[in-house]
């Protein structure tokens, strides 16, 4: 890769004597006469223990060993976080969470459980609606940027460019083009002004249809000329209807846009629009990423299929059908896997851009999590460790099928 | 079926080698709408971040950052505002604002101070310069203002942990493969199951037991709290493991026969050939430490630990109306980030690419 090739940069030298790679030197050839000393007592081959050790250790002490002391907090309560203090409560805190007459209304739920059970729906439906939605036009602008296009690597990075932004910037850019009185609002207003001078001018009803007619009889001159005798009567006679609407139809009225009263795009509770931005934000932010995943999974198909393709006259359609989506899809099962695991933990973008509101509106169950145990005047540790346990049990079945999908793949 | 092929052929059809088909043209929209889409609030926050408190309360809805020009007159304890008095005639003349009177203005011509006289206030335009308030930027970060945003306090710290975590997560990565990949030991299988295991626990739903571990370590509201917990990534240890797979053995042969600690030759020989799956991990480490916001929310609680990140979302809670300090503070956070994308867009689109494969 050619990121090595600096090492041959007349640069160089100037590397060797700089102080933080004098001081890693250092710290190597230190390192170097403790493991020197313990091969000489167990061997070579023991040796990887020693390599393994310092992962295993943080694994073990902050990923293991917290699992197993979430699910004894999970059987505890109280504020203290000193696990032999906590008082043993068995099921309740389960039980807090999951007496509901009904897991479809929270609203019949205990306080925690309300909590809980709104943004465990609203995740899944952020999941459901936000993954496919994503990878959609990440496949989109995979596929354009996989063209002969020129300034593909530009293109590329700025489409990337906000996957580097922190969640809290993304936040607040986006809070504050979408305050009531915010550009998006200045914008949409200045539109619904412009149709509306626009619908009074005289007789920009046949103007309108002129110029849309003009269009029709370009697209039927093309029909005309082609070959296929059915597909040329049928394109002919679907024009002609269009004619017929486009001269039938008021633009005038049409093209006016009445009052535009702004809308208060993250507050307004009556509408769905603050979860309808909650799940774009989020996708700006993160679709660069899973652009350049299946760029790559694109530009990796053998370019002689394309090219046995053309010589066969294949029509492109049947060839990103036939050939593009099915060599594609092992990327595109991992991305939507990857997503769908992302997307069951999204948190950060949220929570700075509505923070959970309006109401719980927007209300994620990571938050919930966050809240419950470190904001609240009582820190309910329980809890929230309960609750973790119901989520990880449905981000193991996730992570479960993304490894048995990449296992296939590495095994095919 | 066949209806659908020929719509496409029909749609698809170009007219020449060299010129623009629609295809094409329908391509460069698309980058383009979407590059619109993107850049644009970013540069639209960065314009506003140097508009006056006045213009961002008044949602002034212009590019450049307008500012009222005020002069100050003998007899008048204020400054007025200047405008622009339309005249009968249609030329205009410039006024300074002294007080409102129904639907009227009192106003002065600036060198007859001591002459008010009262025009309808329709007819007043105001005088506007533009005026970039980069004082916007110097208040909370030199402490002029009541906000205070400490950014190079903020700033070492997200550098200290993004370097030191990454640092650490590549040596220790980069062990763990190496012992993975190159050794044939007792218990292999069961290490990398372990690491596996690893996977399926994400750092959100332990929020609370590791917050106790942590505790427990001594290790709250300190930046190695942040630090170590991420600092063995089960991903990275699979992403290193699956390149030293691919180095020969015999490389390590060569270097036992000369007498080469293991160390040395993990360190001199593996380590130095690993670069190029080093250097992917080494990009996704950084991006995840310097964006990293829920745990460093959960650890540090006091500002001389605060990360960017939540120095940030803190002073966006302390604030009310100065949203001109907030702004600013936004686009200081995201320069150096930007500043690092623009010199290195292409190790970084490349490198993350090429995870997409493994």
């Amino acid at each position: 890769m050619s990121l090595r090739k600096t090492s041959n940069s007349p640069l160089s030298f100037i590397r060797q004597l700089n102080p933080i790679s004098m001081l890693i030197r250092i710290v190597m050839e230190l390192i170097d006469i403790p493991f020197k000393f313990i091969q000489r007592q167990v061997g070579i081959n023991r040796m990887a223990y020693l390599f393994l050790l310092p992962n295993l250790l943080i694994f073990g002490l902050f990923s293991f060993w917290p699992m197993l002391l979430n699910i004894y907090i999970s059987f505890t309560s109280s504020e203290t976080t000193k696990i032999a203090e906590r008082p043993w409560v068995g099921l309740e805190n389960y039980s807090l969470l999951l007496d509901c007459p009904s897991y479809w209304v929270p609203k019949t739920c205990n306080v925690a459980g309300y909590s809980f059970w709104t943004g465990l729906w609203n995740t899944l439906a952020f999941s459901v609606i936000q993954v496919p939605m994503m990878i959609v036009f990440a496949l989109m602008t995979a596929i354009v940027l996989n063209r002969k296009i020129k300034a593909r690597g530009f293109w590329r990075a700025i489409y990337f460019y906000p996957v580097m932004l922190s969640p809290v910037v993304v936040g607040i850019i986006w809070t504050w083009i979408l305050k009531r009185r915010g550009i998006l609002n200045i914008l949409l207003k200045d539109l619904a002004e412009f149709r509306n001078s626009i619908s009074t001018i005289p007789g920009i009803r046949w103007i309108v249809a002129g110029l849309l007619l003009l269009i029709l009889f370009l697209v039927i001159r093309r029909f005309w000329n082609s070959k296929n005798s059915t597909f040329r009567m049928a394109g002919i006679v679907a024009c002609c209807a269009l004619a017929v609407l486009v001269v039938s139809l008021d633009w005038a009225t049409m093209i006016e846009a009445g009052r535009y009263r702004s809308v208060n795009w993250l507050i307004d509770r009556r509408t769905s629009w603050p979860f309808f931005w909650v799940i774009f934000v989020y996708s700006w932010a993160h679709l660069g990423f899973y652009m350049l995943i299946l760029l790559a999974g694109l530009q990796a198909i053998p370019k002689d299929i394309y090219e046995a393709a053309e010589m066969d006259g294949t029509p492109k359609w049947r060839v990103f059908s036939r050939i593009t989506l099915p060599l594609l899809m092992p990327t595109m099962l991992v991305v939507l896997i990857l997503s769908l695991i992302k997307a069951f933990q999204v948190f950060d973008e949220i929570y700075v851009l509505t923070g959970g509101g309006p109401g719980q509106a927007t209300k994620m169950v990571i938050q919930h999590i966050y809240e419950i145990a470190f904001t609240g005047e009582t820190k309910q540790y329980g809890i929230a460790a309960a609750s973790s346990i119901l989520l990880a049990a449905i981000i193991l079945v996730f992570t479960m099928i993304q490894l048995w999908l990449t296992k296939r793949r590495s095994d095919g | 079926m066949s209806g659908f092929s020929t719509i496409w052929t029909f749609l698809s059809r170009t007219r020449g080698r060299n010129r623009l088909d629609w295809a094409d043209i329908l391509s460069y929209g698309y980058l383009l709408v979407g590059v619109l889409i993107i850049l644009t609030p970013v540069f639209w926050m960065f314009m506003s971040s140097l508009k006056s408190e006045g213009a961002l309360l008044a949602s002034d809805p212009r590019l450049l950052p307008y500012d009222h020009m005020k002069v100050e007159l003998e007899g008048f304890r204020k400054p007025l505002s200047l405008f622009f008095l339309t005249k009968d005639d249609g030329t205009k003349e410039e006024v300074a604002f002294v007080r409102a009177k129904g639907l009227n203005a009192v106003v002065v011509k600036p060198d007859k101070p001591s002459e008010p006289f009262e025009v309808k206030r329709s007819l007043l335009t105001p005088k506007e310069t533009v005026n970039p308030h980069w004082e916007n930027y110097t208040d909370p970060t030199l402490g002029t203002s009541l906000s205070i945003f400490n950014f190079p306090r903020y700033f070492f710290n997200s550098v200290f942990v993004t370097s030191i975590a990454t640092a650490l997560t590549l040596l220790i990565n980069a062990m763990a493969a190496f012992a993975l990949s190159k050794y044939r030991f007792r218990g292999q299988k069961a290490a990398i199951l372990i690491i596996i295991a690893t996977l399926l626990i994400p750092p959100t739903v332990i929020l609370v037991p590791l917050f106790i571990v942590v505790k427990y370590f001594g290790m709250f509201n300190s930046l190695w709290g942040v630090i170590i917990p991420g600092a063995a990534t089960p991903t990275g240890v699979f992403l290193l493991r699956q390149y030293m797979l691919t180095l020969p053995d015999e490389l390590l042969e060569a270097a036992r026969m000369d007498a080469a600690s293991e160390w040395k030759i993990f360190w001199r020989i593996v380590f130095p050939l690993a670069l190029p799956a080093i250097a992917v991990l080494a990009i996704l480490s950084v991006i995840w430490r310097w964006n990293d916001f829920l745990w460093p929310l959960i650890v540090l609680t006091e500002s001389e630990v605060f990360t960017l990140q939540i120095g940030l979302s803190t002073f966006k809670g302390e604030l009310n109306d100065n949203t001109h300090y907030l702004l600013a503070m936004t686009v200081l956070t995201l320069l150096p980030v930007t500043a690092v994308f623009a010199f290195l867009q292409k190790y970084i689109t490349t490198g993350i690419a090429g995870t997409g494969m493994k």
